[in-house]
């Protein structure tokens, strides 16, 4: 049976080693207050909370993270708190959901509290589904019982005594990681009957996701694990009060329940004298796209979008402008460069049209085309819609048609007006966030970037000259009319007399890019 | 059950408090459009067209699944709610073959009938349509799945009777397919003619093969009969035209009535002066049948046959 005498006595055993180990590796430094960071310039700006002992610890040791104050925050609830004030502490603090939605974790925990039934459930959305997301495989991989702690400390506050962890089934190093971890978890008792002793009892399950991005969505995460197909549930009741087998459920994503435990070590004004005073904490993002350093980083809420960019991620690969910034994921919008200065939180964001979604960060220079990847996304959409509700199913699909045509250089007057209507009634009828969030991709880069629509419809021009069916080849005054590219022409739509500049018949030319290999000058380009 | 008194559309009216909205609405003679809504069935807010708009919420609500409040006032055709309305309608429409002509199901199809209130049309378009994959293999049962709307109501009913369950959806988004069994047809699945997916198919994706070319639903008589077969007493309904009756259909099932095709054939027997002939499932094979063998009573009929003869004597 585990104590909180036999904690502190790991604890004091283990931290000499894994202090040995780390000064050996030469990644971190410790902190005079004792906490131990990784060393850099990509880590200088940020602050892991969440993240805090990931490239740290051994993600397959207990000890390890007991080392670092494991567990010492179950022990801490356990003994010295009621329910009750668990759930005033976590109010508090005002953690808010990372998986997207940002609800107050308190609130929700609360709900779930005061509903009396005979049996309630705690579940972790480790789903992750997004395309290019991997913060909380992250966490998994690097600090599994951060999430098992934050579980049973949720558990306790709301009355459950039986976990679930949905995790992607692509992600078998974070499977084979969790295994182990509720393992040793159990082994130690501190999962499973009577946790340290005390008549509370909570065990943890997984559950693998069949890999269909809408299954991340709570409730069609619920009738997944019921072992039926992961549709959304009409809202009629909160998934606190009836949500797995009808009993009040608690649903955190991984980030969330990682923050849990440090916020019982650090108590809730810790907690909120970091980020902004609606959104208290860090959030971790994947920084990917055009940027110098990708990777991932968490940052206090409240930092500006270019202080993400430049001084943490480097700035713009190949330094290029930069020219828009996705976030939110296939759910988020496009944020122009001239807003750079927006500090991340929830509402500023969803001021200006994005959304924080669960940490997707795509930086886009000027060669990316703002309505390619607005398609991009709503193809992704459209691939994971899971069918039951028209406006999602057969709406989606018919602004992807659109953007398909107006990127293949087939647009036609009115078709922006017909992505507006679609996406109006599309985000207001939709069952479930997918649906509802569906459209956000369209309508920010219409919001912002709305002259490359017209440029693409009217003019049949792609301004960043990526969309290959809009290119224009064109030869520019460095032609020094050595014929070749005339006579290699598969078409002949090119003129000019020898030693005079030539021209490409634009009409005829059929971009097989022959001419741009073949010219010794490099006078073709595309446009 | 507490009442609560709330406002829709400008009338007020009392109700207990698990109504929701449309049964609310109903009572006060509002019809609000509905295709996946069955007050016998699981409420899953599927198809949208039901939303109205609550004061007080910026966002639409789908009336099928939001419970009645006290105090709670409704409006349930905004120029907001008729918009997204025509937009739904005409989605659905825009997958949709355009066959009214001869579509059995005219003239109660509710998808018809919404797009007549709403001034939706077909269209032409070069976009996506939905394959029109037929399952002829039932004598009893077509299915068109380009006419599916996937409503779902035709997976619940299924579902509701322990040992059917046959129906269910597969694919994802705009490929989603309402299939028997993992992808059979009528045939080579285990299903039992019961009819019930089709009653409560809003249009004509399911319906009655031994309907099809006999009547137009506005030229018929329909009349309510009770089946006699088991005490479920299930409803079946008559149809008749000058005066000839013409076809048998199942009714709506309710209350935990099963429907079966022992009781359809029964019915059609007691009621048609030309019945068409039945057929039976024999493995994975319709059959044409006798009667005697298609509602078995191939026994009875030799036990009466025996107990006559002997009287005779
Ligand atoms: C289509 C869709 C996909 C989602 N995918 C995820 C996911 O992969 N992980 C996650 O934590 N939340 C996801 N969510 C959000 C969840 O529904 C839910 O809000 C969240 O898990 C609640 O946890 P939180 O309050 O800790 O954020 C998704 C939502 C939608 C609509
Ligand atoms: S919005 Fe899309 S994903 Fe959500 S229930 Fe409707 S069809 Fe399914
Ligand atoms: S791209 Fe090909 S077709 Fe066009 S001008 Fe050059 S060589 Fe000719
Ligand atoms: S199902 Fe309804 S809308 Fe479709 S063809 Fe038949 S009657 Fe017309
Ligand atoms: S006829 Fe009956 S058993 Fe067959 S699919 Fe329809 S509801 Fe199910
Ligand atoms: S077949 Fe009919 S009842 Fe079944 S989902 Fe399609 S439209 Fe609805
Ligand atoms: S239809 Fe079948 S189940 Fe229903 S009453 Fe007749 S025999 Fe009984
Ligand atoms: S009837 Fe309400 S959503 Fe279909």
């Amino acid at each position: 049976m585990m104590t909180l005498e036999k904690l502190r006595e790991i604890k004091e055993k283990t931290r000499p080693i894994l202090e040995d180990r780390l000064k050996k590796e030469g990644k971190t430094e410790i902190r005079e207050d004792g906490s131990i960071v990784l060393k850099g310039d990509y880590y200088k700006k940020q602050v892991r909370i969440a993240l805090r002992n990931c490239e740290i610890i051994n993600p397959d040791s207990i000890d390890d993270y007991i080392a670092l104050d494991g567990y010492s925050a179950l022990g801490k609830v356990l003994f010295e708190m009621t329910p009750a004030e668990v759930i005033d502490v976590m109010m508090e603090s005002n953690l808010r959901g990372r998986g997207g939605a940002g609800f107050p974790t308190g609130r929700k925990w609360n709900e779930a509290f005061k509903y009396d039934a005979d049996k309630k459930y705690i579940i972790c959305n480790a789903d992750e589904g997004d395309p290019g997301a991997f913060m909380d495989r992250s966490i998994l991989e690097g600090d599994p019982h951060s999430v098992l702690e934050g579980m049973a400390i949720a558990g306790y506050a709301v009355g459950a005594d039986q976990g679930f962890i949905y995790v992607r089934a692509e992600y078998p190093l974070a499977v084979k990681t969790l295994k182990k971890a509720i393992e040793q978890a159990k082994e130690y008792g501190l999962l499973g009957k009577n946790i340290f002793g005390t008549d509370f009892s909570f065990d943890i399950e997984l559950r693998l996701g069949a890999g269909a991005f809408v299954c991340g969505e709570g409730t069609a995460l619920m009738e997944s694990i019921e072992g039926k197909r992961g549709m959304p549930r009409v809202k009629i009741h909160r998934t606190a009060h009836k949500g797995l087998w009808g009993k009040p459920t608690i649903i955190n994503n991984v980030e969330t329940l990682a923050n849990v435990p440090i916020i019982y070590q650090k108590g809730a004004d810790w907690f909120r004298s970091i980020g902004t005073e609606k959104s208290p904490g860090t959030k971790v993002f994947a920084l990917v796209g055009k940027v110098k350093e990708s990777g991932l980083v968490e940052v206090p809420m409240g930092m500006t979008l270019r202080e993400i960019v430049f001084d943490i991620g480097g700035g713009v690969a190949d330094d290029r402008a930069i020219k828009a910034i996705q976030t939110g994921g296939p759910s988020g919008g496009c944020i122009p460069a001239d807003l750079l200065d927006t500090p991340v939180d929830f509402e500023s964001l969803a001021k200006i049209g994005s959304i924080m979604g669960s940490g997707g960060m795509v930086v886009m220079d000027e060669t990316d085309c703002m309505v390619d990847i607005a398609r991009f996304f709503l193809d992704f959409t459209v691939e994971e819609s899971c069918g039951k509700c028209v406006p999602c199913r057969e709406g989606t699909k018919r602004m992807l048609e659109i953007l398909e045509k107006i990127t293949e250089g087939n647009g036609e007057e009115g078709d922006i007006e017909r992505l507006e209507s679609l996406a109006e009634t599309i985000s207001s009828a939709s069952l479930c966030g997918l649906g509802q969030t569906a459209s956000n991709p369209v309508t920010s880069t219409l919001q912002y970037f709305r002259d490359e629509y017209i440029a693409h419809i009217r003019d049949k021009r792609c301004p960043a000259g990526s969309c290959q069916a809009l290119l224009e080849y064109y030869i520019t005054d460095a032609c020094i009319g050595c014929t070749k590219c005339a006579r290699n022409c598969p078409v002949s739509c090119i003129s000019g007399k020898v030693k005079e500049r030539h021209v490409i018949d634009t009409e005829t030319c059929i971009k097989c890019g022959t001419c741009m290999e073949v010219c010794p000058v490099g006078a073709v380009i595309t446009r | 059950m507490k009442n609560v008194t709330l406002t829709i559309d400008g009338q007020k009216v009392t109700v207990p408090e698990n109504y929701s909205i449309i049964q609310a609405a109903k009572e006060l003679g509002i019809d609000i459009p509905a295709l996946c809504y069955d007050p016998n069935l699981e409420v899953v807010g599927a198809c949208r067209l039901c939303l109205v708009e609550i004061e007080g919420s910026r966002k639409l609500e789908t009336s099928c699944s939001t419970k009645v409040r006290e105090g709670m006032v409704v409006n349930t055709e905004t120029e907001k709610v008729v918009k997204a309305r025509k937009d739904i309608l005409q989605l659905l429409l825009d997958s949709h073959p355009n066959d009214c002509l001869t579509c059995q199901k005219a003239g109660e199809c509710l998808l018809q009938a919404y797009a007549y209130r709403y001034d939706v049309k077909f269209r032409e378009h070069d976009g996506a349509m939905r394959p029109k994959l037929i399952d002829t293999s039932s004598p009893y049962i077509l299915k068109d799945d380009s006419k599916c709307i996937l409503c779902g109501k035709c997976v619940r009913t299924c579902s509701q009777v322990d040992d059917r369950q046959v129906l269910s959806f597969a694919g994802r988004g705009y490929d989603t397919r309402i299939v028997l069994d993992l992808d059979k047809t009528f045939e080579t699945s285990k299903c039992v003619s019961c009819n019930r997916c089709v009653v409560v198919c809003p249009v004509g994706a399911l319906v009655d093969k031994r309907l099809m070319g006999k009547t137009r639903i506005w030229d018929a008589e329909v009349k309510t009969v009770d089946c006699k077969v088991c005490a479920y007493g299930c409803e079946f309904e008559v149809l008749s035209k000058k005066g000839k009756k013409l076809a048998v259909r199942a009714k709506a099932p309710s209350n935990g009535r099963p429907l079966c095709l022992k009781g359809r054939l029964t019915t059609e027997l007691m009621h048609l002066d030309n019945p068409d002939k039945p057929y039976r499932k024999i493995g994975n094979k319709f059959v044409e049948s006798s009667w005697t063998k298609a509602i078995s009573i191939a026994d009875i009929i030799e036990k009466i046959n025996k107990l006559e003869n002997n009287e005779e004597k």
